[in-house]
C-alpha cells in the first residue's frame, strides 16, 4: 500500500500540532510579547502601550549596561575554559581507559544523576564549604597555609564560578562522551601502528572526530551560564551582576519595558553565538 | 589483557576528584542536617540530632513547604505525562520531512537555549495582559514544558535515529494497519526510552525554577520556597529540607532507572526466541 504524500503531510501536522501549541503559546507569543513591551513607556506606576524607543536608549547610553555584558562574557568564558577541559578529560576517561560497557554505564550515570537534583540545593551546599568558618578556611589554616580566614571564598566571582562549574559540567561530559563512544576504535588502532604516540593520537585523531560533541556542549553551557541569574545572584551575595540580574532586578522594580529591552538584546546576543556555533555541528545528525 | 597504562591511574584519580567534587557538597549538608539544637550552618557538629527534620513538620519554622512539595509533584506527574506524549507523536511525526520541520525543529532549539528568565517574563506578560491570574498548573505548567519538551524531543530524534525501519515494514508486509503497527512494534520497541523520557519531564518540573519563577502564581512551587528560604532561614533546617528533597529526587531516579533496567531485561529475555518456535 503507498501512502499519498499529502496525507501523510497532513497526519504528520496532527502529531506536531500539541507540540506547535504548547511552542506558540509559552515561546513564540511571550518573545513576541517582549519585543512588544519593550517598545513601551513606563511611569513609577505602570506601563503604557506606546512606541518609543528610551528603553533601548537608556539601555545604550548607560555605562552599567557595558560593564554587566563584558561581566557576562566573563563568566561565560571563563566557565566554558574549566567545564570543557574537565568534562573532556572525564569522557575521555569513560570512553577509553573504562573497558567494560557495564562500569561505563554505571560510572557514566554516576555523573549524570546530579543533573536530575535541585540547582538550588546544590548552590546552599557550598555554604559549609566557603563560608568564612567554613570546611575550606580551617583546612587551609590548620595547615598553616593562611593565618586568617579567607574572605573571598564565599559571595565572590571565585564562587559564582565554582558554582557554575559544578552546576554545568555534566552538560559537557554528556555530549562529549556520547560523540567518543561512536568512535572507530580501529582508526585509534591504525594511528598507533603508524607510529603515533598517546599525545599524537588525542591531539590529530581524538579530538577532531570529537568536535561535534564539544561544540554541543558548548551551547548548553554558554546559553545556560549567559541566561543565568540566579546562580549569580546567591553565589555573589548580591554582589556582582550579569545582564540576568539586571532583568530581574528591573522586574522586581516593576520596570517591565526596561526588562523587556535588556532581555530582548540578551536573547538576540545568545542566538548570535548559537548560530555561529551551529555552523559547526549538525545537532540532528549527531542524536 | 593488556596492562593498564599509567595515564589510566592518573585519569581515575582525576575521575574519582570529580564524582568528590559533584557530591561531596551534598554529602556534607546530608551530614549537617543532623546538627543537634544549638548547632550552625558549618562543622563542627554541635551533638548530633533530628532537630532540625523535626522542625521541617512544625508550620512557623519553614512555612507552607509540605504544601509546596504536593504542588511541586503534582506538576512533575502532569509535566512528566505531557513531555512523553508530545515528544513520542513529535519523534514519529519528525522520522519524515514535513512543511515547516526545519523550521520547528529551530523553535525547539530555542526553547532549550532562551535565556530562562525570557520565559518567565514573557509569559507573565502574556497572562496579565490576557487579564488572566498566572497559577503553576497553567502558567507554570506551560512554562515548564518549553524546558521539558526540548530534551524529551531530542531524545527521541536520538531513538528514531537508530530505529530499525524494516520491523515495520515485516509488520506492515504481515497486514498489520498504521495503527497495529504503532501499538504492537514500535511502541514497545522504543518504550524503555520512553522511560528516560519520563525521568527528564519529571525531575527537570520537580527542580524547575527560573521559569516558574514569575509563573507559579501566588503558591509557591517547592524550588521557589526553597529559595525564598534563602534568605530569611540561617539554620540547619535548611539542610534538613535539602536534604529531603535530594533524597526524594534519588528515589525517583532510582525508580524510573530500575524501571528501565529491568523493562530492558524483560525484552531481553522475551526477544530470544527466534528460530526456536515453527521448527
Amino acid at each position: 500500500m503507498t501512502q499519498f504524500p499529502k496525507n501523510s503531510s497532513a497526519s504528520a501536522l496532527f502529531m506536531v500540532s500539541p507540540l506547535l501549541v504548547v511552542l506558540l503559546l509559552f515561546l513564540v507569543l511571550p518573545i513576541a510579547m517582549i519585543v512588544v513591551v519593550s517598545f513601551w513607556q513606563a511611569t513609577e506606576f505602570s506601563i503604557i502601550p506606546a512606541f518609543v524607543l528610551e528603553n533601548y536608549e537608556f539601555l545604550f547610553g548607560s555605562p552599567v549596561t557595558y560593564k554587566v555584558f563584558i561581566n557576562t562574557f566573563k563568566y561565560a568564558l571563563i566557565t566554558w575554559g574549566f567545564t570543557l577541559v574537565i568534562g573532556f578529560t572525564v569522557a575521555y576517561f569513560l570512553a577509553f581507559h573504562v573497558r567494560s560497557l557495564t562500569w561505563q554505564i554505571a560510572l557514566f550515570l554516576m555523573c549524570t544523576i546530579p543533573f536530575w537534583t535541585s540547582n538550588i540545593i546544590r548552590m546552599i551546599s557550598w555554604i559549609p564549604f566557603l563560608g568564612r568558618n567554613g570546611i575550606a578556611n580551617s583546612a587551609l589554616m590548620s595547615w598553616g597555609v593562611i593565618d586568617e580566614p579567607l574572605e573571598w571564598l564565599l559571595f565572590s566571582d571565585f564562587a559564582v564560578i565554582l558554582a557554575f562549574v559544578h552546576l554545568y559540567t555534566l552538560f559537557m561530559v554528556v555530549p562529549i562522551f556520547n560523540t567518543m563512544m561512536r568512535i572507530d576504535k580501529s582508526l585509534i588502532e591504525a594511528a598507533r601502528d603508524a607510529g603515533a604516540n598517546g599525545a599524537q593520537i588525542l591531539w590529530n585523531v581524538i579530538i577532531p572526530l570529537t568536535k561535534p560533541g564539544i561544540m554541543i556542549g558548548t551551547i548548553f553551557v554558554v546559553t545556560l551560564v549567559m541566561g543565568d541569574f540566579i546562580t549569580v545572584r546567591f553565589m555573589s551575595g548580591s554582589q556582582s551582576a550579569n545582564v540576568g540580574r539586571l532583568i530581574s532586578n528591573d522586574i522586581a522594580l516593576l520596570q517591565y519595558p526596561s526588562a523587556a529591552a535588556t532581555a530582548v538584546v540578551l536573547l538576540i546576543t545568545v542566538l548570535i553565538m548559537i548560530g555561529v556555533l551551529l555552523r559547526f555541528v549538525d545537532i540532528r545528525k549527531e542524536l | 589483557m593488556e596492562p593498564r597504562p599509567r595515564s589510566f591511574y592518573i585519569l581515575a584519580t582525576f575521575f574519582g576528584l570529580f564524582l568528590l567534587f559533584l557530591y561531596g557538597p551534598t554529602i556534607t549538608i546530608a551530614i549537617l542536617s543532623f546538627q543537634g539544637p544549638s548547632g550552625g550552618l558549618t562543622f563542627p557538629m554541635n551533638g548530633v540530632s533530628l532537630h532540625w527534620f523535626r522542625d521541617l513538620f512544625e508550620q512557623q519554622a519553614v512555612g507552607d513547604i509540605w504544601g509546596s512539595f504536593g504542588r511541586s509533584f503534582v506538576l512533575g506527574l502532569m509535566v512528566m505525562v505531557t513531555t512523553v506524549v508530545v515528544s513520542v507523536m513529535g519523534g514519529l511525526a519528525f522520522r519524515k520531512r514535513f512543511a515547516g520541520s526545519t523550521i520547528l525543529f529551530y523553535l525547539i532549539i530555542t526553547s532549550l537555549v532562551i535565556p530562562s528568565i525570557l520565559i518567565s517574563l514573557g509569559v507573565g506578560l502574556v497572562f496579565s495582559r490576557a487579564g488572566l491570574q498566572v497559577h503553576w498548573s497553567t502558567s507554570g505548567f506551560g512554562s515548564q514544558l518549553t524546558w521539558t519538551l526540548p530534551f524529551g524531543l531530542l531524545i527521541m530524534f536520538a531513538v528514531f535515529n537508530r530505529f530499525d525501519k524494516s520491523y515495520e515494514e515485516a509488520a506492515r508486509d504481515l497486514g498489520a494497519s498504521s495503527w497495529q503497527t504503532l501499538r504492537h512494534v514500535v511502541l514497545p520497541i522504543i518504550g524503555p526510552s520512553l522511560i528516560g523520557v519520563a525521568l527528564f519531564g519529571f525531575t527537570l518540573s520537580y527542580d524547575e525554577f527560573a521559569r516558574t519563577l514569575l509563573t507559579s502564581g501566588s503558591y509557591n512551587t517547592l524550588p521557589l520556597e526553597i529559595f525564598g528560604m534563602t534568605t530569611n532561614v540561617t539554620t540547619p533546617v535548611l539542610y534538613a529540607l535539602g536534604t529531603l528533597t535530594t533524597v526524594f529526587s534519588f528515589l525517583m531516579i532510582g525508580f524510573f532507572l530500575l524501571l528501565a533496567w529491568s523493562s530492558s531485561r524483560r525484552k531481553a529475555k522475551a526477544g530470544t526466541d527466534a528460530g526456536k518456535g515453527m521448527v
